[in-house]
């Protein structure tokens, strides 16, 4: 259960680097703070590997993973819902695991590596969950999408390493790439045209199973 | 509405009424309306690549050189005056640009509310940042604009605002009190009464008598509200999120004092809208933030300000009274009720609609009235009225078949009317029985006990119910649409319409390759651009309707320009318009194939590269001279667990009549889509209000349960595919019909599973232990 242990680190992380924003946060509302910003203080270095490519960007400390890619990075794909947590459409594959790239720092992510929509398929040569979603009509309006295809092909990946769900019915044994699972591991990532029933179709289509 | 134009109103409708149906526009039947090509074929997206590959473009993400990022400070408060504006530290804060208040914030005129001109747009007409009034808890009263979005955010939190309070309405209880009537609703009476409906209630062999209440609602579009504007001179270019891009060029044009075509507005994708991406306060904001820095602007709302900054579905208290008489025919019907509403808005939520034409009965009354708050103007969701308003019908009509001891579809077909039984119009397709004859058979609806509580799996409770789907069809006036056809083979078309997921671009795209005779990959489908000919906005679902329309007006004029240019060595030479046909990439004489010549040889022999036509659609007299709507039979099976009061939709249809599908599999998407939107409406969503300060409290995505993946069972979509005779393409849109009927169909299911009638959305757990 080597993923599982994982999990519980990264679940760690997502702790101390929620507590990060809120420290950050807190301090900044102070004058004194504003004006250590005015002296470029509030600024920090950080390389990382985005989409298998090397970059460097000295930003805001206060700047999300989110903001980084997009405004920064110039990476639209990956996109803005809610800004905290609730909706999915910001999911990003960080090492390999997925995660709502709202909630953390980009300063937090020195030499981490990490896997956008863009760095997933390109065009003429799409990854398999991006071609599954066009085939089963995965999506309308296409802005949850992103997300969508980088958190399912993260959660498949989860289901191989065998870590359990709220819906696993059986902690010992191998788990099964069932639709209820889907739907629950996936149940982070809001469709609002409720393309729901095709994302799922589209999911196990790439899992080798029947939803 | 004034009584001259309402006399005018009634005069052309009788005129109408008189013109013989060859006369009138789409009453010739549409020869696409049964031919195939590839219309009604599944095809695949065209914008679906760029999708899933996350280059789709939106609003938020057009990159500017020197562009400067905004945020807002808004009103906590609902009614009263700025008394004091601190905004000096904002000003000082590291990268801050300037702060905008209405000190010194450009004057400009109120945006022209929606319906009080053919391309108003706003969503109110109060002043924009132009005086220390405050209409609302959360109308904003600055904007700070900074270098980056984090400057600007920190900035915006050290603005100070004091207010002198002035007495607010926030309670709809008390609002209620002092309801009115609306002057009129989307142009239609605020009420109608034929026969003394309450005195044949009284006297009915069977009768219901019910209230029923639902909730506020907001669309929440996973996008969130966003523009990036830039100034060049004295023209404006708008990247909005639209349904409506030409109506918002022209509104904003009139509150910069501007000429139409000096605005510009782009809307290529919109990452969902259901009724609510149209314009609001920000991106009028932008661009005077924009005017006053010189520099181009980005603006991106929160999730917490589209909550406050943009209406939603509003609050309704309705109440339906059906008396049936012993054949189960009806002798009254009677669905009446008050919306809250603003003075400064112009959406009086239509909930009384769907009883205007539904069902038969020997007398009517629909009589709805607004109560006036001080909040934000509510707007069109996703079949506004119709979708809370079948919920109140449709569950009144299931009680009053089991008073009656009847089958619910059964008393629906002994009150389905013969023609429209407030217009007296016929209709132009009603096939709900139909629908309702496929859906129960497909949904298995003969297994349903109809007495509660009869069906139970452990401690789950099982239960079925159906409801009536039903929204009209529309077509707007004013659109065109313009085709390029090039000697290489391809067509390129164009019109200023909108793209929200619902399949538009594809769709249209399949259309003209069948109108013109050509391959889907020879056209191309240009919209989301106010610089291209005048589109229909994306709303009412008309834009299909109102599109095809224009379509067809501009391939008519293609028609007559090429047979002018094939002139007397062609094989067309002599034909008529009316005399030939588009196929295989030409035209050909259609009785006879062999007299052909395509369009390549045409412009060959013409020596022309390109033929241009554009036209507009003709007037929506279809829709004056029939009763037209779409129709549906929704069908819910429902799980309520016994001790916990937890909801579960176990299976649902929805089986659909609504002319001719012309896409099967972004139709089906989009009908699942309206479900599961209903599914929210009738367990999980509500706006919650504070009926004390009228703040809004629950303005985030973790308290506002939209349904996820979880939530949704499988669904299954059938349709009739019954081509409407006078619609384009024989085709009625789609967008809202498959929200409508479904809270009905849930609680009408809950009731069947547990024995409790829930007339309060949503169906909560408390409701039900």
């Amino acid at each position: 259960m080597q993923g599982s242990i994982q999990l519980e680190i990264s679940r760690r992380v997502l702790l101390i680097s929620s507590a990060a924003t809120i420290a950050v946060n807190g301090v900044v509302t102070r004058d004194a703070a504003a004006q250590a910003a005015g002296s470029q203080m509030n600024n920090t270095e950080v390389s990382f590997v985005v989409n298998a490519e090397s970059r460097k960007l000295n930003v805001d400390n206060r700047t999300t993973l989110l903001d980084a890619l997009r405004e920064h990075l110039h990476l639209t794909g990956t996109k803005k819902g809610c800004d905290h947590g609730q909706c999915g459409a910001c999911t990003v594959m960080v090492d390999g695991r997925r995660i709502n790239s709202c909630l953390t720092l980009v300063v937090m992510h020195e030499g981490d590596e990490i896997t956008t929509i863009e760095g997933l398929g390109q065009p003429g040569n799409l990854h398999p969950m991006q071609a599954a979603f066009i085939k089963h009509d995965g999506f309308q309006c296409g802005y949850c999408t992103p997300g969508q295809i980088c958190s399912s092909v993260a959660m498949l990946e989860e289901i191989k390493a065998n870590i359990p769900s709220h819906v696993t019915e059986n902690l010992t044994a191998e788990t099964k790439t069932t639709p209820t699972e889907i739907r629950e591991r996936m149940s982070g990532n809001i469709c609002r045209c409720g393309a729901y029933s095709n994302i799922v179709d589209a999911i196990a289509e790439v899992a080798g199973t029947k939803a | 509405m004034s009584v001259l134009k309402d006399t005018a109103q009634k005069a052309l409708q009788t005129a109408i009424s008189f013109v013989p149906d060859r006369w009138l526009p789409g009453a010739e039947p549409d020869p696409m309306r049964t031919k195939h090509g590839l219309i009604g074929a599944p095809v695949s997206r065209v914008d679906g690549p760029l999708k899933v590959e996350g280059k789709a473009r939106f609003a938020a993400e057009v990159p500017y050189e020197n562009m400067a990022y905004a945020a807002l400070a808004c009103s906590t408060i609902s009614r009263g005056r700025i008394a004091a504006l601190e905004t000096a530290k904002a000003e000082a804060a590291p990268g801050v640009l300037l702060v905008m208040t209405y000190r010194n914030a450009p004057r400009m005129a109120p945006p022209p509310v929606m319906n009080s001109a053919p391309k108003a747009a706003g969503a109110s007409d109060l002043p924009v940042m132009q005086d220390a009034d405050i209409h609302w808890n959360g109308e904003p009263v600055a904007l700070v604009l900074a270098e980056t979005q984090e400057q600007a955010d920190y900035a915006k939190s050290l603005i100070r605002v004091t207010y002198d309070l002035e007495p607010a309405i926030t309670s709809f209880d008390v609002a209620k009190t002092r309801a009115h009537p609306p002057e009129n609703i989307l142009g239609e009476p605020s009420s109608i009464e034929f026969g003394d409906a309450e005195a044949a209630l009284n006297g009915a062999a069977h009768r219901v008598d019910l209230m029923y209440r639902t909730p506020r609602y907001n669309h929440n579009a996973i996008e969130l509200h966003a523009a990036t504007v830039a100034w060049e001179g004295d023209k404006l270019t708008i990247h909005d999120a639209t349904q409506m891009v030409n109506s918002t060029a022209w509104t904003v044009a009139q509150v910069f004092g501007l000429k139409e075509e000096q605005v510009r507005v782009l809307s290529p994708y919109v990452g969902g809208g259901f009724g609510g991406k149209c314009l609001w306060n920000h991106q009028i904001l932008a661009a005077a933030a924009s005017k006053l820095a010189g520099r181009p602007v980005r603006i991106a709302l929160s999730r917490e300000e589209v909550f406050r900054i943009v209406g939603g579905r509003t609050t309704t208290e309705q109440r339906v009274a059906i008396g049936a008489k012993p054949d189960g025919t009806l002798a009254a019907l009677i669905h009446t009720g008050v919306a809250a509403m603003t003075t400064h808005n112009s959406c009086p939520e239509q909930f009384t609609f769907p009883a205007r034409h539904l069902y038969a009965a020997d007398t009517l009354k629909v009589a709805q009235d607004v109560a006036d708050m001080d909040m934000v103007a509510n707007t069109f969701m996703r079949a506004p009225g119709e979708s809370i308003g079948t919920f109140a019908l449709e569950c009144a009509v299931d009680e009053l078949a089991e008073t009656m001891q009847l089958d619910p579809i059964e008393l629906r077909r002994r009150i389905e009317p013969e023609k429209d039984p407030t217009t007296g119009h016929a209709f132009s397709s009603r096939n709900l029985i139909e629908a309702y004859r496929r859906g129960a058979e497909k949904f298995g609806w003969d297994k349903r006990d109809p007495t509660p509580r009869a069906r139970r799996k452990g401690e789950w409770l099982i239960g079925m119910g159906c409801a009536t789907a039903t929204y009209p069809y529309y077509r707007m006036p004013g659109g065109a649409a313009r085709i390029r056809l090039t000697r290489e083979g391809r067509a390129i078309v164009s019109t200023a319409v909108h793209e929200m997921g619902m399949g538009t671009s594809t769709v249209q795209q399949q259309h003209v390759a069948a109108r013109l005779g050509m391959s889907f990959d020879a056209v191309t489908f240009e919209y989301g651009d106010s610089t291209l000919p005048a589109g229909s906005m994306a709303g009412g679902s008309s834009q299909t309707a109102s599109i095809s329309a224009t379509i067809i007006a501009a391939t008519e004029a293609l028609t007559k320009e090429l047979l002018k240019l094939a002139g007397n060595d062609s094989p067309l030479a002599g034909l008529k318009p009316d005399q030939v046909e588009a196929r295989n990439g030409g035209l050909c004489k259609r009785d006879e194939p062999d007299r052909f010549e395509s369009y390549a040889s045409i412009l060959g022999r013409s020596q022309r590269q390109e033929v241009t036509c554009e036209a507009s659609g003709p007037l929506p007299l279809e829709a004056q001279k029939y009763s037209m709507h779409s129709y549906g039979a929704q069908f819910c099976e429902m799980r309520v667990n016994m001790v916990t009061g937890e909801t579960r939709v176990s299976r649902f249809l929805g089986s659909f009549d609504t002319g001719r599908i012309l896409n099967s599999m972004t139709a089906t998407s989009q009908f699942k889509g309206g479900i599961i939107m209903g599914l929210g409406l009738a367990l999980t969503e509500e706006t919650n209000f504070d009926a004390r300060f009228g703040r809004i409290m629950n303005p985030s995505l973790a308290e506002y349960h939209v349904p996820v993946h979880m939530d949704v069972p499988r669904i299954d979509v059938i349709w009739n595919d019954i081509p409407d005779p006078h619609s384009p393409l024989g085709a009625h849109g789609i967008g809202e019909i498959g929200i409508t009927g479904v809270g009905a169909a849930v609680a009408n299911a809950v009731y069947n599973a547990t024995g409790k009638r829930v007339r309060e959305l949503p169906i909560t757990l408390d409701k039900l232990l």
